[in-house]
């Protein structure tokens, strides 16, 4: 993989910038030792490190925006970091680029039950969020893994998914409004507590855009109100294939459950091993399910989900009988990634969607891909919405090991855009996908969102070497593709 | 000359859009069935881009909740072949009945304007059911962004960005979007002449119960309804819609009848009658008139303070949220009046007014100068020589 190359001219006047950056943020905002620069050499992507030039952690908009004019005025780009748990290196640093922390913003400004929202400046966790509503019966949905550490505002960078998102939605469904500084110093306001903004959804835009349009300095979620009940369904059955039927056969019978976790054989073993949450060993595929909403609809719809169950052929099948039970269902599920640690040394995580129905054969060819580069996949994926995690297996301490768990890797996010899914479902792009890019898009399509990029920076200075494989000016981009002056258009039907 | 082309493929399209980008450059109307012309400025241009031939449904994957149809799809066709499967479009698109007085309407209408419905609290809008689309920019460029899976963060959320861009972008070419279950049952809790119908409708809104529509008619408004229990109210009337697997339902009712009890007097409507008022609801049938008609986004809480300072009449959907007026014509339509009534932000749109007042009026919410700007900048990135639909936004 390679970044943009670093640039000698900034790296030259490194002692200016910090000077420049020390006047805006006092005291220990700056970071220049390299020791106390390593904390932020990577992100949860810890393939890649790198050193950043320099780390300023602001405290208020006002220094974010003379951080942003500063560095614009200067050349200098900027890696914008949340909590650096993001797992497709999108806050990897450069070593030309100023890091910019936004760990210090982590007050919740407003709580407003009424009108069933609440703003956060972009450090407080996910988890803290249904943390301060939760005694009034509130929560916020997207639920990411990382939910206990990471950032609302890396949330919204990554547009954060999890396993409510089928029914309650990913981050950019949740998000109301935000306050954000554009490079240029300009502090922007998209969206508020109403429920549409207006003019063009530049909220929509830029949820899930990976810190190259702006750095989100204020946010504006929903909340919803807990439901009753919650019951959950541990499924076996002696296949993938009827494993996905039931997925779909759920789902075609009208039902949303809030939750719908599916897993493979290896996933069910390792998970089982670290944790006893009951989960059956002699099946080939696992499915958690969770209803919720009241509980009479609960108490029907489990029925309904178990007759279907049945009838696709499962071989095992639990229903919690209390709390404590459910939340050991998904013991096991929620520590998927400890759990595969247990049983190899080194293992990657891949992140992509498929068409849910496409499953059965993907994991064939996935198993097929397995066998080809000798390298063990566990899978586990959402399966409400055909998320997939496949976990590959590796041992960084043999020679080229990590080469082939990556071009593995590589194959099956292919394999995920040639059925008609995507590269990314919830990690987002970062540097770990960048270069596959032009599996998915024409150089058109990626050509029309870099001018995106251009309104929002037109220098191209914030994150670069992220999430689009060529860096090209603006001025590149602006150009028209005209094909031979004035065109003739004599097939298309005029009146 | 005035020109209307009308392409029958996405290859039509790209050089239609060509053709008018070079040389001496064309601006173009783009339109599927024009039953939305009335929202936005009205266009005074040379050439239409008539989207209609572009049709048919391409996907449709009950199981998976996805479609796939060409942007000049009716979207009854649409409806229909999600009747046939017991499926929906979550978010309610309006008919235009109500509004303009015209029927019909595509696919690509109903993104690009991004329009929405009484679910919106619940189920999000338009924006947020669209998954993916092909388009031609006003560059005169192929492209696509987004896909036909639920998640998705794969490169710059554009599919956002055309969902309610009123065709100024790019023309799109098709758009795949989720669809969802019906509901086995759905019914409606009644609330007569609410003692405090914003914390009624709160209260519903923000109980665990779900409700996927909350609304508030005042009386003369409710008057108006083609649904006796309500005509006959004789009083304003707050509504409750709630849905779902049938013993869900009635339990859910139930709780809502006693949570909402303080308040006034409770009916309830069974399924029927609950599909004839929600539709009302949702195309603003109540305000089938020929008055200038504005649509306010606002905080919930808000609502109430908005309305005791604007003339007309109104309603609230979405628990206080959304906010519909219908006020006497006038040459300035009120704007200055309703705009300078947003107290905590929000926007108002002046969604039904003649085509000169529209000319002299900003339709949509002026966005601050930051804002403007930036959507300048970006609209440049898609269609440099406005040769989009120009100033309709």
């Amino acid at each position: 993989m390679k970044m943009p190359i670093p640039d000698a001219g900034t790296i030259a006047k490194r002692a200016e910038i910090i000077q420049r950056l020390r006047a805006i943020v006092p005291g220990e905002g700056v970071i220049v030792d390299e020791n106390e620069l390593r904390t932020f050499e990577c992100d949860g992507l810890m393939a890649y490190k790198q050193l950043p030039m320099v780390v300023v952690l602001p405290e208020t908009t006002e220094q974010v925006a003379q951080i942003l004019k500063t560095c614009h005025e200067l050349g200098v780009k900027i890696v914008p970091r949340g909590a650096g748990t993001g797992l497709s290196g999108g806050a990897l640093p450069l070593a030309d680029a100023v890091t910019v922390g936004l760990g210090k913003f982590k007050t919740i400004l407003d709580i407003d039950y009424e009108n069933r929202c609440v703003v956060v400046q972009p450090g407080v966790t996910n988890r803290a969020i249904t943390d301060a509503v939760e005694d009034a019966g509130f929560y916020y949905a997207p639920d990411p893994s990382s939910k206990i550490a990471c950032t609302i505002g890396g949330n919204i960078a990554e547009n954060a998914g999890g396993m409510h998102c089928l029914k309650y939605g990913l981050t950019t469904n949740n998000v109301l409004g935000v306050e954000m500084v554009l490079m240029d110093g300009e502090v922007i306001r998209l969206g508020g507590k109403h429920m549409d903004a207006g003019g063009l959804d530049l909220l929509g835009a830029v949820t899930g855009s990976e810190g190259l349009l702006g750095i989100i300095t204020e946010v504006t979620v929903r909340i919803l109100k807990q439901p009753d009940t919650a019951k959950a369904l541990l499924v076996g059955f002696p296949s993938v294939e009827a494993g996905g039927a039931c997925v779909a056969k759920i789902i075609g019978a009208g039902i949303i459950p809030g939750a719908m976790e599916m897993m493979d054989k290896m996933a069910i073993g390792a998970m089982q091993k670290f944790v006893d949450s009951g989960y059956p060993l002699d099946v080939e595929s696992l499915l958690v399910v969770e209803l919720d909403g009241p509980e009479a609809e609960v108490v029907y719809l489990t029925e309904r989900v178990r007759e279907i169950a049945e009838s696709v052929g499962s071989s095992f099948l639990r229903v919690s009988a209390n709390e404590a039970e459910r939340q050991q269902f998904w013991k096991g599920r929620m520590s998927a990634f400890p759990s595969v640690g247990r049983i190899s040394p080194d293992y990657l995580t891949m992140d992509g969607t498929i068409p849910r129905h496409r499953l059965p054969e993907v994991l064939t060819r996935m198993n097929e891909l397995s066998a080809k580069y000798g390298l063990r996949v566990a899978n586990v994926f959402h399966a409400g919405d055909g998320n997939l995690h496949p976990l590959i297996l590796f041992d960084a301490n043999i020679a080229g090991d990590l080469d082939k768990a990556e071009s593995f890797g590589h194959d099956i996010l292919k394999l995920c855009v040639e059925v008609g899914g995507v590269l990314s479902g919830e990690h987002g792009i970062g540097v770990e996908k960048r270069d596959l890019m032009g599996e998915m898009f024409t150089e058109d399509d990626m050509k029309q969102q870099l001018r995106l990029k251009c309104a929002f920076d037109a220098g191209g200075l914030l994150n670069p070497g992220k999430v689009y494989p060529t860096l090209h000016r603006c001025a590149e981009l602006g150009k028209m593709h005209v094909k031979d002056g004035n065109l003739p258009f004599p097939d298309i039907p005029r009146f | 000359m005035s020109d209307i082309f009308k392409p029958e493929n996405d290859k039509h399209v790209l050089d239609a859009l060509r053709w008018a980008a070079t040389g001496n450059v064309k601006v173009l109307e783009v339109r599927g069935h024009g039953s939305k012309r009335g929202l936005g400025r009205a266009q005074n241009a040379d050439n239409v881009l008539d989207l209609s031939g572009l049709s048919g449904i391409t996907l449709y994957e009950p199981e998976e909740l996805v479609m796939t149809a060409r942007a000049g799809t009716p979207i009854a066709e649409v409806q229909a072949a999600l009747d046939d499967a017991n499926q929906m479009l979550a978010f309610e698109p309006w008919s235009p009945k109500g509004l303009y007085g015209s029927d019909g309407g595509t696919v690509g209408g109903v993104f690009a304007s991004a329009v929405t419905g009484p679910r919106r609290p619940l189920v999000g809008s338009a924006r947020d059911h669209m998954l993916g689309f092909h388009a031609v920019s006003g560059r005169g460029e192929m492209f696509k962004s987004g896909g036909r899976v639920v998640k998705n963060v794969t490169g710059f959320d554009l599919t956002k960005l055309m969902a309610g861009s009123m065709g100024t972008l790019a023309v799109m070419t098709d758009v795949s979007f989720k669809v969802l279950p019906k509901a086995e049952k759905s019914r409606t809790v009644l609330l007569f002449g609410a003692t405090d119908p914003g914390q009624a409708m709160r209260a519903a809104q923000n109980s665990p119960y779900e409700v996927s529509g909350v609304a508030h008619l005042p009386q003369s408004v409710a008057a108006r309804s083609g649904v006796s229990y309500v005509s006959g109210a004789g009083a304003s009337v707050t509504a409750v819609r709630v849905e779902g697997p049938g013993p869900s339902v009635e339990v859910r009712c139930k709780a809502l009848r006693e949570l909402l009890s303080p308040y006034g007097a409770i009916e309830e409507l069974h399924t029927a009658n609950t599909a004839s008022l929600w539709s009302e609801i949702r195309d603003v049938s109540f305000f089938a008139d020929d008055r200038q008609l504005w649509r306010l986004s606002v905080a919930p809480t808000d609502g109430p303070a908005i309305v005791a300072q604007l003339p007309g009449e109104h309603f609230f959907d979405w628990a206080g949220g959304l906010l519909w007026l219908a006020i006497d014509a006038t040459d300035t339509a009120n704007a200055d009046q309703v705009r300078g009534a947003l107290i905590n932000g929000g926007h108002a749109t002046l969604m039904r007014a003649s085509e000169d007042v529209r000319a002299r009026v900003p339709v949509f919410q002026p966005q601050a100068d930051g804002v403007a700007q930036l959507m300048k900048r970006v609209r440049a990135g898609f269609d440099p020589h406005n040769i989009l639909n120009p100033g309709r936004m």
